[in-house]
């Protein structure tokens, strides 16, 4: 099943300049009860959004009308903790295409790959750039470009490139996913399997 | 060419290499429940896929269950939905499910190794970041997202890039009070959350190697916490003997011939690795969390670290400590406690309970402590009774729940209300994490039962004789 293609992404950003935000904070737990994928960016940092009687928290970037964009930028350490593809699926779900960070969690990462969503991991130098800048200018655009691997903040020009294996990069320009690319290997993986021990 | 125990179980499961991107990577066995699974039985019914290998599946209802009255209808329709939708894919498909009620029903990763599906030189994952539990039997065991569930289902094979390798040395001798737990906790603490990050970690060592099966299995639990993929132990013949005769290990020849391969899984002693860490074991104390993230963790006889002293960012620092309402400085040790959570995946099995007796027999729990002692599963809980803790617990004023896993992530009704305090034996002290508002402290069942008895947070030393 493919999902959207993804090749050149230019966008406002939402600044959340918070380390180590973990996939409790992106979806709290109480919210994972759903048995199908719908609605999870409404309870997007849920906790961190809303207070206890459901009213909005002003201090909270997402409540804050002057961010707005299709990328998230995160401290160091995005997305550490639990495994729940659910914390993926909400930040797609709120509208997010790509998350930038200057370290990402692995199992977090793997999860965005497959959705869909971008992570771009930059130096930490450029991510002060990019909370700098965009502190200074909410209306900062940041042009991600998968094809060339680049990322550039347009209002100063300063770019910077990104790793991504050349596989998962195919998946993402086309819109496949693994689970294309396993379905047409079955005999091969009947065969491997038929050879196991237990 | 010399290997790792890690590089001998990861290449021996390589079904196809990808250049410049990830391994077709082969899973043995594959473990659901009923908060990650539900979307990925949905793909495969969109895409017309089928599951090719049930008897490689083995599911169970935990995340979302009740700890008390499991005999009756589940209150909460959103739960009660998913255990539904579990049980209902497990049959539609053929694949074997241990549901509430259910005689083998427990944590999924305390119900695996019981039932002996957890074995040496297997792969195992599980839409659970703590399924690196199961390395402690020598298995490369990991955490996997819905769309991997919905891989291993359809292809039992997912696709991951090879992690670099660390290995963690523990040597020497733990000294009086400190557990499993405490050297996790050590580790993370050194560490931070992020420090393995990348890393599929190897622990060796004297202090692994005199290890229980229980004591490693709550260490490689906690690798997640360091941010590694997954963290393994060489089985040996401890392992082995834990293994042999549970329900579901192969038997007879089968046996014998695994013994064989089981027997080559040790890392090459010229073997080398990304990056290698050495702890000395009498550095180590029972260990305390202070703040919001399990790398946030002292000896329980220290104060909280200044900001000035941390790295890494101090505003992250300060909204942490202004979440769990502590000052930099302060002493751990005398602090009120509202609530003690003894349970989860990594604190959840029978090892744990006698250590909590050990401390609460002939005391009283404190009055102004709210106690929930939660079995990893059935099996835990027969042994709870038959060897007499129950009997301890409950004249020491203490009840048991029953398994489930709780308060540890708060899905069920077991909830740390706003603002309280808990000491708990479980994996996360996120914002948050045992309900909202809550705060929790990490630590080790000894450190839950001297502060169930006591009220504030215990040094367990003092109570041991």
């Amino acid at each position: 099943m493919a999902y959207d293609k993804f090749n050149i992404l230019t966008s406002t950003a939402v600044p959340l300049s918070i380390e180590n935000v973990d996939t409790d904070q992106i979806i709290p737990a109480r919210f994972l009860k759903a048995t199908e994928r719908k609605g999870f960016g409404d309870n997007l940092f849920r906790d961190w959004r809303y207070n206890s009687d459901d009213t909005p928290k002003q201090d909270f970037v997402l409540n804050n009308p002057i961010y707005s964009g299709k990328i998230l930028v995160g401290g160091k350490n995005f997305g550490s903790g639990s495994s729940r593809e659910h914390a993926a699926w909400a930040v797609y779900d709120y509208g997010f295409r790509c998350v930038v960070s200057s370290f990402f969690a692995d199992i977090f990462r793997g999860n965005c790959l497959n959705i869909g969503v971008l992570p771009v991991q930059v130096s930490p130098e450029f991510l002060e750039k990019i909370f700098h800048e965009i502190e200074k200018e909410p209306a900062t655009e940041i042009e991600v470009n998968l094809q060339n691997q680049t990322i550039t903040l347009k209002s100063t020009g300063d770019t910077e490139s990104f790793d991504i294996n050349s596989y998962k990069k195919e998946n993402m320009l086309n819109g496949y996913d693994d689970i294309d690319y396993l379905t047409k290997m079955k005999s091969e993986i009947e065969e491997f399997a038929a050879e196991r021990p237990f | 060419m010399s290997k790792t125990l890690f590089d001998k179980v990861w290449d021996s499961h390589v079904v196809r290499k990808i250049e410049n991107g990830p391994d077709v990577f082969f899973i043995d066995r594959h473990f659901i429940h009923e908060v990650t699974s539900p979307v990925a039985f949905l793909g495969i019914k969109s895409r017309n896929n089928t599951v090719l290998y049930p008897e490689r599946t083995f599911a169970t209802a935990d995340h979302n269950t009740p700890t008390i009255n499991q005999h009756l209808p589940v209150d909460d329709p959103l739960s009660a939905n998913q255990l539904k939708a579990l049980e209902e894919n497990a049959a539609e498909w053929g694949i074997s499910h241990w549901g509430l009620g259910h005689q083998k029903n427990g944590i999924v990763h305390v119900v695996g190794p019981e039932n002996g599906i957890t074995l040496p030189g297997a792969t195992i994952v599980c839409g659970d970041s703590h399924t690196s539990t199961h390395g402690a039997f020598g298995a490369i065991a990991f955490g996997i997202g819905t769309s991997e569930v919905e891989m291993v289902l359809s292809t039992q094979c997912i696709m991951q890039p090879k992690p670099k390798k660390m290995r963690i040395n523990v040597n020497g001798e733990l000294g009086f009070g400190v557990t499993p737990k405490d050297v996790a906790l050590y580790i993370i603490s050194k560490l931070t959350t992020s420090g393995a990050t990348g890393y599929f970690v190897e622990y060796a060592g004297d202090v692994f190697r005199d290890m229980t099966m229980e004591g490693r299995m709550t260490v490689c639990n906690l690798s997640i916490e360091m941010g590694a993929r997954g963290g393994m132990i060489a089985p040996d013949q401890k392992t082995f003997d834990y293994i042999q005769g549970r329900s579901l290990t192969p038997k007879g020849d089968a046996w014998d011939k695994a013994m064989k391969y089981w027997e080559t899984l040790s890392t090459d002693a010229d073997a080398v690795f990304d990056k290698e860490l050495t702890f000395d074991a009498a550095a180590i104390e029972p260990m305390i969390t202070y703040g919001t993230n399990p790398g946030m963790g002292i000896g329980i006889t220290n104060n909280i670290p200044e900001a000035a002293s941390i790295e890494g960012g101090v505003a992250t620092y300060k909204k942490s400590l202004g979440y769990m309402e502590f000052n930099e400085g302060e002493a751990m040790i005398g602090k009120k406690v509202d609530y003690v959570f003894l349970g989860s995946c990594t604190n959840g099995r029978i090892e744990d309970f006698r250590a909590f007796a050990s401390i609460v027999k002939g005391k009283k729990k404190a009055d102004n402590i709210t106690a929930w002692l939660v079995p990893g599963s059935h099996e835990v809980e027969g042994m709870i009774r038959k060897e007499g803790i129950l009997d301890i617990i409950t004249e020491a004023g203490f009840t048991l729940r029953e398994p489930g896993c709780s308060a540890c992530l708060a899905m069920n009704a077991d909830k740390i209300p706003p603002g309280k305090l808990a000491v708990s034996t479980s994996n996360r002290n996120f914002e948050g994490r045992q309900g909202p508002g809550s705060r929790t402290l990490l630590a080790s069942p000894l450190v839950a039962a001297a502060t169930a008895v006591t009220g504030v947070v215990t040094d367990p030393r003092t109570l041991l004789v």
